[in-house]
């Protein structure tokens, strides 16, 4: 599984980062060096391996369902580069 | 009382509690150091006006009989924290002025038992990295040098702003987290100790989150006594954060006895890789040894699946940053670079705002989460994890703790190893299993090298046993002898 860089075009865009034209190739090279190494575990055979999900075996705890946080507005945009009455603004996504 | 910054946490508080020293006084002490050390870049921020008002209530408290278990202890935390009201960097320059509106519960913890705050230390951006050298605000510099050598050395990372500032007497601990060796290895580097709990020991919730699956806070201090007295109170279970565990934390100095007569200490024989400094191989041996003349026994015992964790760790770690880091859009905190539309100005605000490691990781894990590379990557790496973890549990069978090295060499120069991620992720081959099994690992000051710097040893323990790393840390530490203080020539 080899990276070109349209591959990194791609991905770059699904993961909302700009990036220069010029910088595509070399950030193939560096990907495809990387991932090359991570494939040695294809020396492993898995088949009858489940997958983690759970780092330490506990059971998740249950709390009755009810409401025990919010009406914050404030303090949840008062880090927000741009806002207004707590909202946040972005640029206009409808025209 | 001349040389209060000199003291262990242990040491302080007996000295508080007997009025040798006044909590304002042993505050001033550490704020001096700390501003006089500003060449080492230890901090992103500091907060002398709250040690000052910490200093203050703890003198207030002590006076009445009333003190906490950490009274007018001054500690640093490391900038992955949220500290209420007060930058929180994350070493990156996409947080930008975010001052968050909590408080995390372990740095609240540290507080609530008296804890006084120094400042919040600089670290690798988002703690990606083993040399502190990819955060925004530059790197840190290591107190300690080469013998005979001016060139500046890396702290080890990510939290490397807490292993140089306790090394350095700035701070008496400080907090890590630890994603892949981010406290171990740092702390080996630097000639102290430091302790990864066990997965869900203490809570995440409030610390900037890298790999959710692996990440854990824990203390690092001068001593693996003041490391034990810090966790006691950094842990605890809590409802904000689903994994952390509904289990008492127990009195970790009360289990330090010094005893570890017939303890079976396991030797995983993978952890012999090849090009390993003969150094780091004898320091090896010599730990052995010391356990052995205590009244350990040796086991021998295989972690078959060890080679496989770094790059397991290079497919699980990614994924899940790519994911937590998905928050960092330019509209709720930090950093905004206009774009065109409101796509471009989430492109151009995340291409500013994190460095070359940062983008390198989500790019990675984008990719294998990306459709039809999933099963192949991810899951594949998940799957290793539990194979990974079963080798530990196969060992236990026949040992209470293992034995290795933390780290295959000494601190190095800044930007020796900048131009080789492979190389430098190698960094982290003896720590990175413990945190895909969830297990915790200790690591304690246990020599120098050829050239004079700090080396460290690591034990591993069963899920929850933070205790019998405390106990048998405080052996080898002892054993090893003082770790020299590095010379203070930040301060000529």
């Amino acid at each position: 599984m080899s990276v070109d860089k349209d591959t990194v075009r791609r991905v770059a865009r699904l993961a909302r980062l700009a990036f220069p034209e010029e910088r595509l190739e070399p950030m193939a090279k560096e990907l495809n060096t990387i991932l090359a190494w991570v494939e040695q575990l294809n020396e492993v055979d898995t088949s009858k391996v489940e997958p983690m999900t759970s780092v330490v075996t506990m059971s998740l705890k249950m709390r009755d369902d009810v409401v025990t946080d919010g009406a914050r507005a404030e303090a949840v945009v008062q880090n927000a580069p741009l806002g207004e009455d707590n909202y946040f603004a972005v640029p206009k996504v409808v025209e | 009382m001349s040389d209060l910054t000199g003291l262990t946490i242990a040491e302080a508080r007996d000295g508080l509690k007997k009025k040798a020293f006044s909590a304002k006084e042993l505050t001033e002490a550490h704020i001096k150091a700390m501003e006089k050390a500003r060449v080492l870049n230890a901090f992103v921020t500091e907060t002398p006006d709250i040690a000052r008002a910490g200093a203050a209530e703890a003198d207030k408290r002590l006076a009445a009989g009333a003190a906490r278990p950490l009274e007018g202890i001054p500690l640093g935390i490391k900038d992955l924290f949220c500290t209420k009201g007060v930058l929180t960097t994350a070493g990156s320059h996409i947080l930008d002025g975010f001052k968050p509106p909590y408080e995390s519960t372990v740095s609240n913890n540290l507080f609530n038992d008296g804890a006084v705050m120094l400042g919040k230390l600089n670290m690798d951006e988002f703690a990606m990295g083993s040399s502190n050298e990819t955060s925004y605000y530059k790197p840190v510099i290591n107190p300690w040098r080469r013998k005979g050598s001016n060139t500046p050395l890396v702290p080890g990372g990510s939290s490397g702003g807490s292993s140089a500032s306790v090394a350095a007497r700035l701070v008496m601990g400080a907090t890590g987290t630890d994603t892949g060796g981010s406290i171990r290895q740092p702390a080996a580097v630097t000639g102290i100790a430091g302790i990864k709990p066990t997965y869900g020991r203490c809570s995440r919730w409030g610390i900037v989150a890298f790999a959710s699956s692996l990440d854990q806070a824990g203390p690092m201090a001068r001593t693996v006594k003041d490391c034990a007295i810090l966790l006691k109170s950094m842990a605890s279970h809590d409802p904000l954060d689903s994994t952390s565990v509904d289990l008492p934390v127990p009195d970790y100095e009360a289990a330090m006895t010094g005893n570890i007569k017939g303890l079976r200490v396991g030797i995983p024989k993978e952890y012999r890789i090849d090009g390993m400094p003969a150094e780091i191989e004898a320091l090896w041996r010599q730990g052995i040894q010391w356990l052995k003349d205590a009244g350990a026994e040796t086991v021998d015992v295989s972690l078959p699946h060890t080679k496989y964790a770094l790059p397991a760790y290079y497919i699980v770690a990614p994924a899940e940053a790519s994911s937590n880091l998905a928050r960092y859009d330019g509209v709720r905190f930090g950093l905004r670079v206009p774009g065109k539309d409101i796509t471009s100005m989430y492109e151009n605000t995340r291409a500013a705002g994190f460095g070359r490691e940062v983008q390198r990781r989500i790019l990675i894990g984008t990719y294998v989460l990306s459709a039809g590379y999933y099963d192949a990557y991810y899951i594949k790496a998940q799957k290793l994890r539990t194979l990974i973890a079963r080798d530990f549990e196969e060992a236990y069978k026949k040992c209470d703790v293992l034995l290795t090295p933390t780290a295959p060499g000494p601190a190095f120069g800044i930007g020796e190893k900048s131009d080789d991620p492979i190389a430098m992720y190698l960094n982290d081959v003896f720590t990175v299993t413990v945190n895909l099994a969830g297990l915790p690992g200790i690591s304690v000051p246990a020599g120098l090298s050829s050239e004079g710097l700090p080396l460290g040893l690591q034990l591993i323990g069963k899920a929850f046993d933070e205790a019998t790393l405390f106990r048998v840390g405080e052996v080898i530490e002892k054993a090893a002898g003082v770790t020299p203080r590095p010379q203070a020539w930040w301060e000529a």
